[in-house]
């Protein structure tokens, strides 16, 4: 029987269509979005290294093998820049990692219920602190109590060691001043990280261990940071590439070097920091697309190592949740 | 007879003793590293709080800076410029974030969800200085800086939070609430802007409010695409825009103990902008997981 209104059809129909319209148009922007976020990757790429071009075409890869950097003889190269990078950046890897895995495990396993949310917020608003502001406590604060107090230490008991060999310097603007600086800036990311990988650790293996009589940092040792490892090792990458990548607050303690010094205690450069600090005194156009060249080296580090990142924590579920910046 | 004389001495003895103490020791060392960044911390606050404090005034919010440089003017023109170069920022990075979220979790294939997630969470590890060099090669070189390149660059900045927090909350909205709307004949765009989206709302205005706390503080994309500016207050964004974090970064290279001043007083505006957002953020955080049952 015929009960339902004739006019439904035609309604029908008609929203169908809008529906139809809408759904499909809807789509597409969000898929042009997401293309959009693919697209400007591509352009980054693309136009870093346009604009490297010059010096890229002039230098190839010699570019990598060159320590000078000389305005004046407008002949430019980035080995002293990479040294710079490299140690910078490892250095503080390597002092932030057992400190932030401790951190971790300290928000993890030890701290009491009541302040274990209060201290995991204050880890990690010590990554909130914009990178300019750490860096002018680094200058004025900082610098001068490690040449006033922390470095002539340093010289005296490890002397012996080229890293502390030289000359303490006057204001700290230094290489181990950027170490320290680049430390405080990767430990809240390493340890945030950490704190979520040792939660997601079943209890089950946890109170196993604890009812077979260990002790907990036999526990820790034997079950959590053996089924945290691959993730400690993504945010250990994480927290690398943040470190490369540091422009403002290296560039401010980092004093800038114009020859190599194997002394922590001297000024050095990074990559990013060269970029950083000159950038409004290019004087022509070879240095100006040489400075382009160094953050195209810095980019595509960048990329390699974020990729690597991406691709343990993708293979390893568990972190990718804790990862979240 | 005699009682029998326990067999097992129940206090610990060698073995036991040493591993009980290695378990003390490494205890020791975990609570130490929490309290060392939990100090460092607060000795940079309050050192910035201590230095910045004295000189912050009304005066120093709303003046002009001095025509010829030096200290004693105020930040105004810094602050305009900021609030313009971040909310222009906001305005581009949020609508296309969101998008990307939408498309990640409602409509995307798990393959290329996967491929394009990888890609917003590479865009969000690479150097700022180097998005910097980018938008200063796209719409600086030939033109002139401006506060619009600052804004794209931040935008730049900004997206992959964005998307990230997005998604997140997105995906935290119960899958009932999408089948009931499909099973209503409700069709998919109209759920997901009617339904899903109002749903998660909370958690991403959360996510952008984080987002501007980080973008207000950097430095590296700005270098490039706004940092040479005068000292008037301007809401012009074609032209180069003064900004916070900028000029702390010049200020700070220069060795006029005047002007270190200045900058000690515009890090304590900029701190507490940052922190108080963030705290803003966690606390709405926390109040839309509870919403979403989570």
């Amino acid at each position: 029987m015929s009960a339902v209104p004739s006019t439904t059809p035609l309604l029908t129909s008609r929203r169908r269509l809008a529906d139809r319209l809408g759904d499909r148009g809807f789509y597409a922007v969000t898929l042009a979005a997401s293309l959009l976020c693919v697209a400007i990757v591509g352009a980054i790429v693309w136009k870093v290294f346009a604009l490297a071009d010059l010096s890229i075409s002039r230098y190839k890869l010699n570019f990598f093998t060159t320590t000078v950097w000389d305005p004046v003889k407008n002949h430019y190269g980035a080995l002293l820049f990479l040294y710079g990078t490299a140690v910078s950046s490892f250095v503080a890897l390597l002092v932030a990692t057992p400190l932030s895995i401790a951190i971790g495990l300290y928000l993890s396993e030890l701290a009491p219920r009541g302040i274990r949310g209060l201290i995991a917020s204050l880890v990690e608003m010590l990554a909130a602190i914009p990178s300019v502001v750490l860096g002018l406590w680094g200058i004025l604060v900082l610098g001068p109590f490690m040449a006033a107090h922390v470095d002539p230490w340093l010289h005296d008991t490890l002397g012996w060691t080229p890293m502390f060999a030289g000359q303490v310097g006057q204001n700290g603007l230094s290489m181990l001043t950027a170490i320290v600086i680049l430390t405080i800036m990767i430990v809240p990311i390493i340890s945030s990280i950490s704190r979520e990988l040792f939660l997601s650790v079943p209890a089950e293996l946890e109170e196993g261990a604890l009812a077979l009589g260990a002790t907990r940092w036999e526990m820790v040792r034997g079950v959590i940071l053996p089924s945290a490892r691959s993730g400690i090792a993504a945010a250990m990458i994480l927290g690398l590439a943040r470190a490369l990548g540091e422009a403002i607050a290296v560039t401010q303690v980092i004093g800038g070097a114009t020859r190599f010094n194997a002394s922590w205690f001297a000024p050095a450069d990074t990559l990013a920091s060269k970029v950083a600090g000159n950038y409004q005194s290019a004087s022509t156009k070879v240095e100006a697309s040489s400075l382009i060249y160094l953050a195209g080296i810095l980019l595509v580090i960048g990329l390699v190592v974020n990729v690597i990142a991406q691709v343990i924590i993708r293979r390893f579920d568990p972190v990718r949740s804790a990862s979240r910046a | 007879m005699s009682a029998v004389s326990p067999q097992v001495d129940l206090r610990p003895g060698g073995r036991l003793r040493r591993r009980r103490i290695v378990n003390r020791i490494m205890e020791s060392l975990g609570t130490l590293a929490a309290l060392l960044a939990v100090t460092v911390l607060i000795i940079v606050v309050v050192s910035v709080v201590r230095k910045g404090a004295p000189s912050l005034s009304w005066h120093f919010l709303t003046a002009r800076p001095n025509l010829f440089g030096g200290a004693g003017g105020g930040i105004s023109n810094a602050i305009v410029g900021t609030a313009v170069i971040v909310g222009v920022a906001t305005a581009i990075a949020v609508p296309v974030g969101v998008l990307i979220a939408i498309y990640l979790t409602e409509f995307a294939r798990k393959q290329v969800a996967l491929t394009i997630q990888v890609i917003v969470d590479v865009l969000a590890g690479l150097p700022t200085i180097v998005v910097g060099d980018f938008v200063y090669g796209l719409l600086v070189v030939g033109h002139q800086q401006s506060g619009l390149a600052g804004s794209v660059a931040l935008s730049i900045v900004m997206l992959p939070l964005v998307a990230r927090a997005a998604q997140e909350v997105l995906l935290l909205v119960p899958s009932a609430l999408r089948e009931g709307c499909l099973a209503l004949g409700v069709s998919r765009w109209r759920a997901v802007l009617g339904v899903i989206l109002p749903t998660a709302f909370g958690g991403i205005v959360t996510g952008t409010v984080l987002a501007v706390a980080r973008a207000a503080g950097e430095t590296a994309p700005l270098l490039f695409t706004s940092s040479i500016f005068s000292s008037t207050v301007s809401t012009d964004v074609t032209h180069s825009m003064a900004n916070i974090p900028v000029l702390i970064f010049i200020y700070s290279e220069q060795p006029d103990a005047a002007l270190h001043q200045d900058a000690w007083a515009a890090a304590v505006v900029l701190i507490g902008f940052v922190l108080l957002a963030s705290l803003a953020a966690r606390g709405l955080l926390a109040r839309s997981r509870r919403k979403l049952g989570r």
